[in-house]
């Protein structure tokens, strides 16, 4: 059954404001809608849920991204095309540059967006393991005002996340600090192009004198939702990088995630390739092969 | 592909106006209707292909205020005001496109159906890149599937028309369309 596009409503208020002010007075009425790229899949199959939809597109507040001195600012509805244009994401934040251009095709990174990848919340999503890496903050607004989340605690279960029913992710935001840091991030998919993530890994290290002073280390499809393995950190924080700690890593590791078997793989696969990422990611970053 | 007429009559629905190769145009039609089938069935611009319906296969791109876009994931409401460019919009006065004249000396074209958003990719990275890589032509072409296998004859249609003395017209060429678009 084809979606009827006389079924439903879009409206276009056109200013953030305006955005507002409708999910204010009909909270949980309206779905906000940006780019399209996951909604109009939905809606096409005929299997969009949404009576009543509000466009984000156009609206310069949730686009831009600002590089202030201590955050990088990234709007909520900036698509991944203006992530990968942006000089200071390609030189401090080359995870999410990276995890930017596996999204889809050009076609697609021309209107998907990287608030649209959080709030749809897939435990596949490109851009989540890198700002786990990163440790973002998302901020949320509505008429109530801005309020701010680390990214590890945003989503709360498949597809659910803290938004409340008149919020809007408002903008994501990153420290910039992380110009020392060792940084990994892969992605295992069925091509380069199009495909969506069997695993990937993404990962921030401080390394002095061998020892590891700062961890963050992010998987995608191992949970039902992005998660950061911080189970995994634990077993290598303070440490050394040695065959036991990578050993322990590999074990915590284990122990933490959650894999399913889907269309695209099997939980046992997604298994042995996350620790083999991270055994990847610990024996680069012992040599001193990842760069700054 | 045919589908059901929206079954409100038209004069329901806020006037939508946005330029097509050029032209201005206005639709009165369901605001979540894709631009695909605005296109198609509205403008009767039936160029622009239905492949897989979902963003995946890139039969239905369209460049949309000089960005490359799957049409068929466009709420039409969200083009309002756009400048859009379709394959219709490619040859100017009767005269075929560079990229158009490469896939026909090369054998780009095979049954037909991809060959409008291929067209449409590649015009889009030779107004950016127009002496694009072998990599650059792989990525802008990436999200456009081909199910007659002529992967190679296509990437050799594009890299032809980026070749230098072609290179120059191709850019010309697009830029004087998306001017004339302007």
């Amino acid at each position: 059954m084809r979606g009827n596009p006389a079924m439903h409503d879009l409206v276009a208020p056109g200013s953030l404001g305006a955005v507002l002010d409708l999910l204010a007075a009909e909270p949980g009425i309206w779905t906000p809608i940006a780019g399209g790229t996951e909604l109009m899949v939905a809606f096409s199959a005929g299997r969009l849920n949404a009576p009543k939809l509000v466009s984000l597109w156009g609206i310069s507040d949730l686009r831009t991204i600002q590089a202030n001195s201590d955050t990088m600012a990234i709007g909520a509805a900036a698509t991944f095309l203006d992530l990968r244009r942006d000089a200071v994401i390609a030189t401090e934040f080359p995870l999410l540059a990276r995890a930017a251009s596996w999204i889809g095709s050009v076609a697609n990174q021309s209107r998907a967006t990287l608030g649209g990848n959080l709030v749809n919340g897939s435990p596949a999503a490109d851009s989540s393991p890198a700002l786990f890496a990163y440790d973002a903050e998302i901020e949320m607004i509505s008429v109530r005002g801005t309020r701010r989340v680390p990214y590890s605690q945003f989503h709360t279960g498949y597809k659910r996340n803290v938004l409340a029913p008149d919020e809007l992710l408002y903008a994501i935001h990153l420290p910039r600090r992380f110009a020392r840091h060792r940084q990994y991030l892969r992605k295992v998919g069925t091509r380069r192009a199009m495909a969506i993530a069997k695993v990937a890994l993404g990962a921030t290290a401080l390394l002095e004198k061998n020892t590891v002073q700062e961890i963050r280390i992010s998987a995608a499809s191992l949970a039902p939702y992005p998660t950061r393995l911080f189970d995994t950190e634990a077993a290598l924080l303070g440490k050394a990088i040695t065959r036991e700690t990578v050993l322990a890593a590999r074990s915590a590791l284990l122990a933490e995630v959650k894999p399913i078997d889907d269309i695209r793989s099997t939980a046992e696969y997604r298994r042995r390739v996350a620790v083999n990422l991270l055994e990847e990611f610990l024996l680069e970053l012992r040599r001193g092969e990842l760069h700054a | 592909m045919s589908r059901k007429r929206d079954e409100s009559p038209s004069s329901l629905w806020p006037a939508i106006q946005f330029t097509v190769n050029g032209g201005s145009r206005t639709v009165r039609v369901p605001p979540m209707k894709r631009l695909l089938d605005v296109l198609r069935e509205d403008l009767h611009l039936t160029g622009t292909k239905e492949g897989c319906g979902e963003g995946e296969c890139g039969s239905c791109s369209v460049r949309m205020n000089d960005e490359l876009v799957n049409s068929c994931l466009v709420p039409v409401l969200q083009a309002e005001g756009a400048d859009i460019q379709t394959v219709e919009g490619l040859a100017l006065n009767g005269d075929l496109h560079p990229l158009q004249q490469a896939f026909l000396h090369h054998g780009g074209a095979q049954c037909g159906i991809c060959t409008p958003g291929m067209l449409m990719a590649a015009a889009q990275l030779l107004a950016h890149t127009p002496h694009p890589s072998a990599t650059e032509i792989r990525e802008a072409l990436a999200g456009n599937l081909c199910r007659c296998t002529g992967f190679m004859h296509i990437f050799e249609s594009v890299a032809a028309a980026a070749d230098a003395h072609d290179a120059q017209q191709a850019n010309e060429h697009t830029m004087e369309q998306t001017h004339h678009a302007r």
